[in-house]
């Protein structure tokens, strides 16, 4: 179906939520990439065709989702609406939780959460320290839905926004809620997106580019590749509304070649959202149109500097060229280009659906909103958190991530990539934002946390 | 305009204008290496670096905007000191072996060290790994190389034949052609204009000069050297000389004293070749128009990049250009026949040597195409920088030497002759001949410059009306000729995609491969700007107005040449050392196989 207005979209929400809502249980199974290297595929299977054998197919929806976060304790599985979550799952594990947990009724308790420190197993995800102290915005769906379904997106208000923007609102007043949000962006440097924007709305040109740059190459760090994995349209949508803002019409997401899974649900994606009209002309009964094409890098880091970006997208050598002119004022093919992060994006549909006050409730003064961090190295819980701004490093790293394994001491977290530095033991109050992580010698980077234990020569590691 | 301070001067520039113009244009010189005015600016050497107020970091003139209020400083200790960092970091992957590089005291690098008072290389470390590849023409030793990436712009966007790219990433970028591959494998057409811009000695032309000093130290072997027009009006440049300074006797008279047997003059060639290709034009003309068929638009062929470009990009095209030599190349023909003969000397004990503005040639004369009695026509080319070299090595005054002459009977040529060195002189010199054989009168143009072919732009055009033609040629009455001419690759390009499409509306094309035809070259001084073509250019045009004999068909030794050797133009002789075949390669040389 095409899709012509806000109605539209209320009813295909409708009829998914009342589709679930049939279901007597929604098992999610992680599809994330650490869950997909831990085997969760057959985990799946299994659980499949352990329902079958009950003939309960029909009864349970089992949903491949994105990311939920947790990496460490992959495969996990939520079974809703019970709200369990069962974490290192094996087929043979899927079998016995089938038959206490949907059989029996009784929570299988030994396979889900423990907390080490104080000893007990925690079966709802809401209570596990891990997820509680998160504020997900850019990865509200992730973990959440089915990342191959657009009736489930549009289930969690998805192109919502897309419809608000450009029925009822116009360039310019899509420009200001952004500014308004105070959204800065997530790629590591912080420019503020709605500034951004307004500059690429006032270029003047009989043609303008919205580029996504989804060349995600710092070490460690992997949000928004989760992010194009467990929710691809939220991007789409975000670059939607970014085109409809600056009077672009065409669109490119660069992604590395490196992230297969995530070019391929994007594409999936972008077929789908072409099938229901939210891709090409007239979306919502409007003259905007806006089309989408993915380019596959080649492997160079370089590549994700949005100079270079433009070059490897153009056909050319990626290498960076001097700014000005900046790419509002020439990018890609010589034309005003506004490029944002992936993350970025993502936080787009929510502050246009929910506006800028809601967004800007979250975070600090200058720092607005939340910031997705991969947790790696030696951290308890490796995987990929959501904050708001202003939390501390130790509260992430401690609360949120559990602290160092084996009980070893912390030595330092390197943020920001090669461009950023390393964070050690004195500064893990210091509140993450923009502002207060540059004042310290790192950058806020694009969200890679490497922690280091007292094991690590720091020597080695420069 | 925008008002800003640079350097506490209160200075206004046009909106647009750079940091490093508008300093330049108050009395300010920010020093910049890899900047070229007009061609070439990426911000890849930072040695322009100044204080921008406001800004964080420091700015790069030559790529920065001025801005109204913009306050820049660009002589702070904290600009000076990142400056000579900058150049020592640069430095730090360089040989520093200067006593033994060609650009020894002619070396923007050197010079920049010294103006910025560096006395010693503090940092030394890994060198990139470098890898010398010599061509027939161009010799590249990329251990020199400080990725300016001039050549770069001038082979992709000036030239735009594309051979040279960045090769690998971060500390091990190498400029070359794509995979590595030597030059002389690829579609590079010598054209040499990255020699000219090349700020150290990583590119330069493939040397001649130990060849030449050992031919003219043989007592067994005769010595012939030629000299192209485009020579006499830049030469003088390598000796500090200002540019357009006409320098014909200084140079005959060098060339003597260096021991050459013969000074001749590829001038006199010229007027052979305006002779000859005079005629092929004719006759194409006649068949085209009599109903018999042939190729037109005829296409000069005097510039052997533009030959070679041809020969790799548009190898089905060739029928397009005239069989006609270059020039050099028949009068080194005409030295081991004719001259030979005429002294009765063994033309194997000839060594024809010639001074060219240009790089291609020297590959030119390898072409097995080149050789008459299994002897080469030219045994070597020396760039007008290479023969600058020479006469300082010879410890000869170039300034002050006395006028010398050319020797006969290959010495003597028109002004038609001299505009073989700029564009759209071989076209001019032409149809001089041409127009006054087809209607006896003179070519109806003031001072007998066809003025809209003249002058520096990329393609310049006229149109010609034949009226009354003599006789012979009442066919062509009411013809309008059509011709184009054109400098520079990138402007080849156009004419040819034409002609490749079979929408090319002329009869007669000049192609010269240099910006600015020959005077231009790749082989010629350091540095050549488009103000300094501008002046090599009005030289040669004074040269051919000093001229009493102005027409290639008056001079008296070309006369002389045909009925005592030749017979008559396109004849037998003629074909046999004058002309010449084309040979296909395809832009990645497929079809040399």
């Amino acid at each position: 179906m095409r899709i012509k207005n806000l109605e539209d979209l209320v009813k295909i929400k409708e009829e998914y939520n009342s589709k679930m809502a049939e279901y007597n249980y929604q098992i999610l199974v992680c599809g994330g990439g650490g869950c997909v290297s831990s085997k969760c595929g057959e985990v799946k299977e299994a659980l499949d065709r352990c329902l079958k054998g009950y003939g309960l197919s029909e009864k349970i929806s089992v949903i491949t989702t994105g990311c939920m976060g947790i990496c460490a304790l992959g495969p996990v599985v939520l079974i809703k609406p019970d709200e369990t979550f069962y974490t290192k799952v094996t087929p043979e594990k899927i079998a016995e939780i089938v038959k206490s947990h949907i059989i029996n009724g009784t929570i299988l308790e030994k396979y889900t959460y423990y907390d080490k420190a104080r000893q007990l197993y925690i079966p709802n995800i809401n209570d596990i320290p891990f997820f509680k102290d998160q504020v997900k915005i850019a990865l509200r769906n992730c973990g959440q839905i089915d990342y191959s379904s657009i009736e489930a997106y549009i289930a969690k208000d998805g192109y919502f926004a897309a419809a608000k923007a450009l029925s009822k609102m116009s360039r310019q007043q899509v420009v200001e809620e952004i500014k308004k949000s105070g959204l800065r962006g997530r790629g590591g440097a912080g420019f503020p997106t709605g500034i951004k924007w307004e500059a690429g709305l006032k270029a003047i040109s009989d043609q303008k580019y919205f580029v996504c740059n989804a060349d995600e190459g710092d070490p460690g760090a992997f949000m928004d590749r989760s992010i194009l994995e467990g929710d691809p349209h939220s991007v789409i949508e975000g670059m939607i509304l970014g085109g409809y803002a600056v009077g672009a019409n065409i669109g490119y997401i660069y992604v590395r070649a490196e992230y297969p899974i995530a070019v391929e649900r994007l594409s999936t994606a972008i077929e789908e959202a072409r099938r229901y009209g939210l891709l090409g002309k007239n979306l919502f009964s409007t003259d905007f149109e806006f089309e989408l094409e993915i380019r596959i890098g080649a492997g160079a880091f370089v590549c994700g500097e949005e100079t270079s970006l433009m070059a490897s997208i153009e056909g050319r050598r990626g290498e960076p060229r001097q700014k000005p002119p900046f790419p509002f004022e020439r990018g890609l093919f010589g034309k005003p280009t506004i490029i944002n992060n992936v993350e970025t994006l993502a936080n787009i549909p929510p502050i246009i659906h929910k506006g800028a006050h809601w967004f800007s409730q979250f975070g600090t003064e200058r720092s607005k909103g939340t910031k997705v961090f991969a947790l790696a190295g030696n951290v308890v819980n490796t995987g990929l958190v959501e904050v708001p701004m202003g939390i501390s490093l130790g509260d992430i790293l401690f609360k949120i991530g559990d602290g160092i394994p084996q009980g070893k001491a912390f030595k330092a977290a390197q943020a920001g990539g090669p461009s950023g530095g390393c964070i050690t033991k004195e500064f893990l109050n210091t509140p993450v934002d923009y502002e207060n992580i540059s004042k310290i010698g790192a950058i806020m980077g694009s969200g890679g946390l490497i922690v280091m234990n007292e094991d690590t020569c720091m020597v080695d590691t420069a | 305009m925008v008002n800003l301070t640079i350097n506490g001067k209160k200075v206004s520039a046009l909106e647009g204008t750079t940091i490093l113009d508008a300093a330049k244009q108050n009395g300010i010189n920010i020093p910049n290496l890899c900047y070229l005015e007009g061609i070439h600016k990426i911000g890849a050497c930072r040695l322009c670096v100044g204080e921008v107020e406001g800004a964080k970091n420091l700015q790069p003139a030559c790529m920065v905007a001025v801005r109204e209020g913009m306050v820049v400083k660009t002589n702070t200790n904290k600009v000076r000191q990142a400056r000579k960092i900058l150049y020592e970091l640069i430095l730090s992957d360089h040989p520093q072996d200067c006593l033994n590089c060609q650009r020894n005291q002619n070396c923007e690098l050197q010079a920049m060290g010294h103006r910025l008072g560096v006395k010693e290389a503090r940092f030394s470390g890994e060198h990139s790994a470098g890898g010398l590849d010599i061509s027939p023409s161009i010799t590249r030793d990329m251990s020199k190389c400080i990725l300016c990436r001039r050549c770069l712009t001038v082979c992709n966007e000036i030239q735009q034949v594309g051979v040279l790219s960045a090769q690998r990433r971060g500390f091990k970028t190498v400029i070359g052609p794509a995979m590595s591959l030597p030059l002389n494998t690829v579609s590079c057409t010598y054209c040499g204009q990255c020699t000219l811009v090349c700020p150290v000695g990583a590119l330069n032309e493939t040397d001649a000069i130990q060849d030449v000093w050992q031919a003219l130290n043989d007592p067994n072997k005769r010595t012939i050297v030629q000299t192209a027009p485009a020579i006499r009006a830049a030469i003088g440049e390598e000796f500090g000389l200002e540019p357009g300074t006409l320098v014909t006797g200084k140079l005959v008279t060098a060339l003597r004293e260096l021991g050459f047997d013969e000074v001749f003059d590829t001038n006199f060639a010229a007027d052979l070749t305006i002779i000859e290709e005079g005629t092929e034009l004719l006759t194409r003309l006649t068949k085209a128009l009599t109903g018999e068929g042939a190729t037109l638009p005829m296409i000069t062929s005097c510039s052997p990049g533009w030959i070679k470009y041809v020969e790799h990009f548009y190898p089905q095209e060739l029928d397009h250009l005239s069989t006609c030599k270059s020039p050099h190349t028949m009068l080194g023909a005409l030295a081991k026949s004719y001259y030979a003969q005429k002294i009765s000397f063994d033309p194997r004990n000839m060594y024809v040597v010639s001074v060219m503005p240009c790089t291609a040639k020297k590959f030119e004369i390898s072409r097995p195409e080149m050789q008459n009695d299994n002897l080469p026509n030219v045994d070597a080319v020396l760039t007008t920088r290479e023969l600058a070299r020479m006469i300082k090595e010879a410890g000869i005054d170039f300034c002050n030497l006395e006028d010398g002459k050319f020797d006969n009977p290959l010495g003597l040529s028109s002004g038609a002759a001299d505009i073989f060195g700029v564009t759209g002189g071989v076209m001019e010199a032409a149809l001089r001949t041409v127009y006054e054989t087809v209607t006896g009168r003179e070519l109806p143009f003031a001072n007998l410059h066809i003025t809209p072919i003249k002058g520096l732009e990329q393609i310049k055009t006229a149109e010609i009306l034949i009226e009354n033609p003599l006789e012979d040629y009442k066919f062509l009455d009411g013809i309008t000729i059509k011709i184009a001419v054109t400098n520079g690759l990138a402007g080849a390009k156009i004419l040819l995609d034409q002609v490749a499409k079979g929408e090319s509306p002329y009869h007669f094309i000049e192609v010269m491969a240099c910006p600015g035809g020959c005077i231009g070259g790749g082989g010629q001084p350091r540095p050549t700007s488009y103000e300094i073509r501008q002046k090599r250019m009005n030289a040669i045009y004074k040269e051919d107005e000093g001229k009493i004999l102005r027409k290639s068909h008056e001079n008296e030794y070309i006369k002389q040449l045909y009925a005592e050797y030749l017979k008559e133009p396109n004849g037998h002789k003629s074909h046999e050392l004058l002309h010449t075949h084309y040979t296909p390669r395809g832009k990645y040389n497929e079809l040399m196989r």
